[in-house]
């Protein structure tokens, strides 16, 4: 039955909380160098990629209640595309697809937004198969299709198969090759992350958010008011599968290095639990789950060798006892249109 | 005559060896309110059932201001004008009492692909939201998560939900179930209230309801309309005495 809901933060307090927290992210390479670690900006690069997945699964888990176990496939994508189209920059051959000659290409903003596009298409195909069905049926179908593509990319060969495709040298931004720079990548990241958290926040309390929340609560009376629910859900799976995209390229130009491992199934359940973690149906959750998933990730693997024995645990107990995710423990909301996962 | 609003042509619908719906053919006239009444099992629901659209006829047509709806998926007919409150409470639990019936306006307000302005900021969609809650009394409930309601309040919730779309007809399935004598006699006020208005379908247990509201009563008995017209008419048909209003009167 309807728990008593705890009272929501103010506007203004919680753009305080979210100003502050972003603060803290901007702060944080100049203070890493101060402390003389400049290596955790590196580390700290990897959590905003990985946060950013997060989030575009969010969209989907958290609001549109389409529990997707197979979003690092369009992360993945998304990587492929920035990997595939550098290497035949570097072998200065084109990429021969569908009879089309495709020149290699190594900038960014011709890349990425490629990447996005790609990774979108894989969605929207995935998502008019898996929206037909629900409930545990999606779970299974969107890891079938997964699976699917991580064993294509196994079956590259000329892409490095199973041991993946090195890069040599990220890509570059408006012609000029500064995304090597550690603090310039690290700044990228934040503000693209930031954009699309302010924009999908934008995105949930729009028409287009309550429908995807109504679906989310109660489908059958979303159809009786006279919404194609179907169509919206699949505008979201397609969008969110498109910032994955995203994070797909972001996160090969900072590995210098796209592997199949970024599809794996595994992928996506770390994406998920990140989610859970973090607080579903909150956007800024996420970003809050792949912080502690990043970091006791790499504190436990420093302590001992068999970390995820303690890990794991861990991540129940935060499951079970932290209803709303950290989310909800920090900034004890829980935000309306969310139910009792 | 008028011609009818809605037309029930022949349905046929059997689950397994169950025939929920035997040839079942009946007429909702413009403003009407016409009841559905039988006893457990007679397919009241199931008839409903596709009416709505949730299910297909096994064969037969149903007709909505002479137009063959028998193939338009559920929000198509909603868009042309089908209002439906659920047997089982359905409203949007998490979201705001307001949320919930502005939501029903936006459906009408063209497609939702919109995705930038705060939709509860919205006052084409607010405003006439507003006014429905007004009219139904559940204007202080606005702001109040609509899970928190009572169960007369969800119920009357739904009635607005159905009623912000402005359709031409309401089908009601047991819109009373589950209330209490005094929410269930504030409903059959707001539902006379609406009469002429709007042409109601009403499937109700409740025999003081059906006789205080309906201009027309349809029986159903094993899928199959046993008989149908006037409640003057109907209370005198011997069969329906025999098959139901005798049943009710014994138990």
């Amino acid at each position: 039955m309807a728990s008593p809901m705890r009272r929501p933060l103010s506007v203004r307090a919680r753009l305080g909380v979210h100003l502050a927290g972003l603060l803290v992210l901007a702060l944080l390479p100049p203070l890493l160098t101060l402390i003389g670690e400049p290596f955790y900006v590196t580390l700290a690069t990897r959590m905003l990629i990985l946060a950013l997945a997060a989030v575009s699964l969010d969209l989907i888990l958290g609001y549109g209640g389409m529990v997707s176990f197979g979003h690092a496939a369009f992360v993945g994508v998304g990587g492929y595309v920035t990997g595939i189209l550098a290497h035949h920059a570097f072998m200065g051959e084109p990429l021969a697809l569908f009879g089309l000659a495709v020149p290699g290409m190594n900038e960014a903003l011709v890349v990425w937004p490629l990447a996005m596009a790609v990774s979108a298409l894989a969605a929207l195909v995935i998502g008019v198969l898996s929206l037909r069905t629900g409930g545990v049926h999606f779970i299974m179908i969107t890891l079938a299709f997964a699976q699917m593509l991580y064993f294509l990319m196994v079956s590259l060969e000329a892409y490095g198969g199973d041991d993946g495709l090195m890069l040599w040298g990220r890509n570059t931004l408006a012609g000029a090759d500064v995304l090597g720079n550690r603090t310039l990548f690290y700044y990228l990241c934040l503000g693209l992350l930031a954009a699309v958290l302010l924009a999908l926040r934008r995105l949930v309390d729009s028409r287009f958010g309550l429908v995807l929340q109504g679906a989310r609560q109660n489908e059958r009376r979303m159809r009786a008011l006279g919404f194609p629910v179907t169509r919206y859900r699949l505008a979201a799976f397609t969008l969110a599968g498109a910032i994955a995209g995203l994070a797909g390229a972001l996160s090969v130009n900072h590995a210098e290095f796209a592997s199949p491992t970024l599809l794996h199934w595994t992928h996506s359940g770390e994406l998920l639990v990140i989610v859970i973690l973090g607080g579903m149906g909150t956007l800024v959750g996420p970003v809050l789950g792949a912080l502690a998933f990043v970091g006791l990730e790499e504190a436990l693997s420093g302590l001992m060798e068999h970390w995820r024995v303690v890990f794991g645990p861990l991540l129940i107990l935060v499951v079970l006892f932290a209803r709303s995710g950290l989310h909800g423990w920090l900034i004890g909301r829980r935000p309306m249109g969310r139910t009792r996962p | 005559m008028t011609s009818p609003l809605l037309e029930v042509e022949g349905l046929v619908k059997t689950f397994g060896g169950v025939t929920a719906s035997a040839e079942l053919s009946f007429t909702v006239l413009p403003g009407e309110v016409h009841a559905l009444i039988g006893p457990n099992g007679a397919g009241k629901t199931t008839a409903v059932a596709q009416i709505a659209g949730e299910l297909r006829p096994d064969a037969g047509r149903v007709l909505f201001d002479g137009r063959d709806i028998t193939a338009l998926p559920v929000h198509r007919r909603a868009l042309l004008g089908l209002g439906r409150s659920f047997q089982i409470t359905s409203v949007l639990g998490a979201f705001s009492v307001l949320d919930n019936v502005a939501l029903a306006v936006q459906a009408h307000a063209g497609h939702s692909f919109r995705f930038l302005g705060d939709a509860r900021r919205d006052r084409r969609l607010r405003d006439p939201a507003r006014a429905t809650l007004a009219r139904l009394g559940l204007e202080d409930d606005a702001e109040r998560p609509a899970a928190i309601l009572s169960h007369g309040g969800r119920r009357t919730l739904e009635l607005a939900m159905a009623l912000a779309g402005r359709p031409r007809l309401l089908l009601l399935d047991e819109p009373m179930a589950g209330m209490g004598a005094e929410d269930s006699a504030r409903m059959v006020e707001v539902l006379r209230a609406l009469k002429g208005e709007v042409a109601m379908l009403l499937v109700e247990h409740d025999m003081d309801v059906v006789f205080a509201l309906a201009d027309r009563i349809t029986v159903l008995d094993g899928g199959r309309v046993l008989a149908s017209g006037a409640p003057d008419e109907v209370r005198a048909d011997p069969r329906v005495v025999a098959a139901y209003l005798g049943e009710e009167a014994v138990a």
